[in-house]
């Protein structure tokens, strides 16, 4: 589920970057206030084992692919909210540099996506709701389910806000948001139930680890309830706005879902849009033939008439030829550059 | 196995970042700089365009070139990595069917333009990113970091994660080998198995924090790491940056290629 700089716009991906910036540099002064020197060592070596534990695999019930842990709340029990919510930070990043998961301009999306909602959502406000010291089994399995789905499912949405609001997709919010939902409640409840067994497991051999709430994680009861709903306030405007954005630019997905919460049966016809779609596209293919040599004569006398300000960019043949000519002499300079190094190392 | 292939990965960029030249010389803050730029500029291009974010190459080409980088390891890693853009993007030509071009009589629609201009951006960002890593070494870019006054302890347990990285996946590693030498076929990954392996890997994991903090602290440790400064900005840094930057503000507001292909029709003329 990992953003990529390629959906989004500079706006867009520069908000998500001021957020999720405003965010670390908040917990960082919130660990500094009650520091625990311990929590440094700590905070490395778990965001380490993330990776580490994302090598094994498992093979997921009833489907027979085999998939591995994201494993952000379970750094949210394990280490608190604001250890935690740096520790993803860092994952986020290493996986941005290291193995070209999103890039640069995600990487704030993406810590925001699936930093902001495990870290200061689904542990505080659902997790450590349900699990006191103490808790039983079946609490602490249900309370990691719930928190990972609620959390998965506010990240998923994100990334279906942050994509259409860059308007680099043609999909329709509607679809884009069941295409997405509904695969990330079932990559949830795996998640869920797999950061349960960890912890239940992780607890009958070191208790101390998981129920340690006081010591490490002293800082996570100081969430207070005002901190909370200012960041839920702040959601709520950005969806909000984000909402109102697509009530004016696509009214269809909009009252689509409230047709659906009223019990009208509307998606055989969305299915139908996009049969005539594919169906159009089909069209298209099938006259091409007939189509194109009009059009080339047609593009011909357009041609003769240079007016390249007046052309859309890329549109014209002077652009495709310029674009071919650019990449040759791209090529013909990255030659020039490996040469001028090979004489510089013989010399 | 992918997962093993990915982790030697990590280790080559690794030694790739520890080269001597003229790009891995220069301040990471400014390459960082410079790669925030030239992302900024790349997508902030309209969805529809495609030749004009062609001279952009020219960024990743110099680092490939002149940080002596394989093209293959780069190369394999953009091909490899996350399908999500290409998902995403799979779709305009199947929504978008509106003519849009007509290029030598061949009508595209504009979802395919969409779509590739998404490519192509999507080729652009994804090997910035990749050659950043790998034309700076990790302490480097955590130091840059720290001067461009992020939190310390952000920066402190940055550093540790990437140090403890590679110890832990060999120990990772070495449990699925003995994972797999155990099971036949797909048993040995049910759930129930994962969870106590990954649990075992926990509980080490954790020890393995509490015995390093014990080595600190016996080390004089008090809650801060002095990083090491080794970079200064010196003039041809900030001449990188300046020649960069400029020239992809004058690639992005100037029809560069318009403009090139249309002297080049005009000489065959």
């Amino acid at each position: 589920m990992h953003m990529a700089d390629a959906l989004l716009s500079p706006a867009v991906g520069g908000a998500m970057w001021a957020g999720s910036l405003g965010t670390i540099i908040y917990c960082a002064k919130k660990l500094r206030e009650k520091m625990d020197e311990k929590l440094i060592p700590l905070m490395g070596v778990l965001g380490a084992f993330i990776f580490a534990g994302q090598m094994i695999n498992f093979t997921i019930p009833g489907t027979g692919s085999s998939g591995h842990i994201g494993g952000g709340m379970l750094l949210g029990i394990l280490l608190g909210p604001y250890a935690a919510f740096l520790v993803i930070s860092s994952v986020l990043i290493v996986q941005a540099l290291f193995f070209a998961d999103g890039g640069l301009l995600a990487i704030g999306a993406n810590i925001w996506n699936l930093g902001i909602y495990p870290a200061f959502i689904g542990y505080p406000l659902i997790y450590r709701a349900m699990v006191k010291n103490n808790a039983s089994k079946k609490a602490i399995t249900i309370a990691s389910v719930l928190s990972v789905v609620i959390g998965l499912q506010l990240g998923a949405l994100s990334v279906v806000l942050e994509t259409k609001l860059s308007g680099i997709t043609e999909l329709p919010f509607s679809t884009f948001l069941l295409m997405m939902q509904p695969i990330h409640l079932a990559i949830g409840l795996i998640e869920g139930f797999a950061t349960a067994g960890i912890v239940v497991y992780v607890r009958s051999l070191r208790p101390d680890i998981v129920d340690n709430l006081n010591g490490l994680k002293s800082a996570s009861s100081g969430v207070s309830l005002k901190k909370v709903l200012i960041i839920m306030a702040v959601l709520a405007v950005i969806t909000g706005g984000a909402f109102s954005w697509f009530a004016s630019t696509y009214p269809d997905g909009l009252e689509w879902s409230i047709e659906k919460i009223y019990g009208k049966p509307e998606i055989p016809e969305k299915e139908n849009q996009m049969k005539d779609n594919l169906a159009k596209l089909q069209e298209k293919t099938a006259i091409l033939p007939d189509y194109s040599l009009p059009a080339k004569d047609g593009k011909a006398g357009e041609e003769s008439a240079p007016s390249w300000p007046a052309v859309d960019p890329g549109t014209s043949l002077s652009g495709i030829i310029g674009g071919l000519l650019v990449l040759v002499l791209v090529v013909i300079f990255g030659f020039i550059i490996k040469g001028m190094r090979k004489m510089r190392d013989r010399a | 196995m992918s997962f093993d292939l990915e982790y030697f990965n990590i280790g080559y960029l690794d030694t790739l970042s520890y080269k001597n030249t003229f790009v891995h010389r220069i301040d990471p803050r400014v390459k960082i700089l410079v790669s925030f730029a030239f992302v900024i500029f790349v997508v902030s291009f309209p969805k529809y365009e495609i030749s004009a974010l062609f001279p952009f190459f020219l960024y990743p080409v110099f680092l490939l070139t002149a940080g002596n980088i394989p093209i293959k390891a780069i190369a394999k890693k953009v091909l490899f990595v996350s399908p999500f853009a290409l998902f995403v993007g799979i779709f305009n030509p199947l929504i978008d069917t509106e003519t849009l071009i007509t290029p030598l009589g061949i009508a595209i629609s504009g979802g395919w333009v969409s779509f590739l201009s998404i490519l192509v951006k999507f080729v652009l960002t994804v090997s910035s990113a990749l050659l950043l890593i790998a034309v700076t070494s990790f302490p480097g870019l955590c130091e840059a970091l720290e001067r461009m006054k992020l939190p310390k302890v952000f920066v402190i347990q940055l550093l540790f994660l990437y140090r403890y990285l590679f110890v832990l996946l060999e120990e990772s590693l070495r449990m699925i080998r003995a994972r797999d030498a155990r099971s036949f076929g797909s048993r040995g990954k049910e759930i129930k198995t994962f969870i106590r392996l990954i649990s075992v890997l926990l509980i080490r994991s954790i020890e393995r924090a509490e015995r390093i903090f014990r080595a600190m602290l016996a080390r004089g440790f008090r809650g801060e790491i002095k990083v090491l400064k080794r970079h200064r900005l010196e003039y041809y840094d900030i001449l990188f940056g300046v020649i960069s930057i400029t020239t992809f503000y004058l690639f992005r507001t100037f029809p560069v290629v318009n403009l090139l292909g249309e002297t080049f029709n005009r000489m065959l003329q």
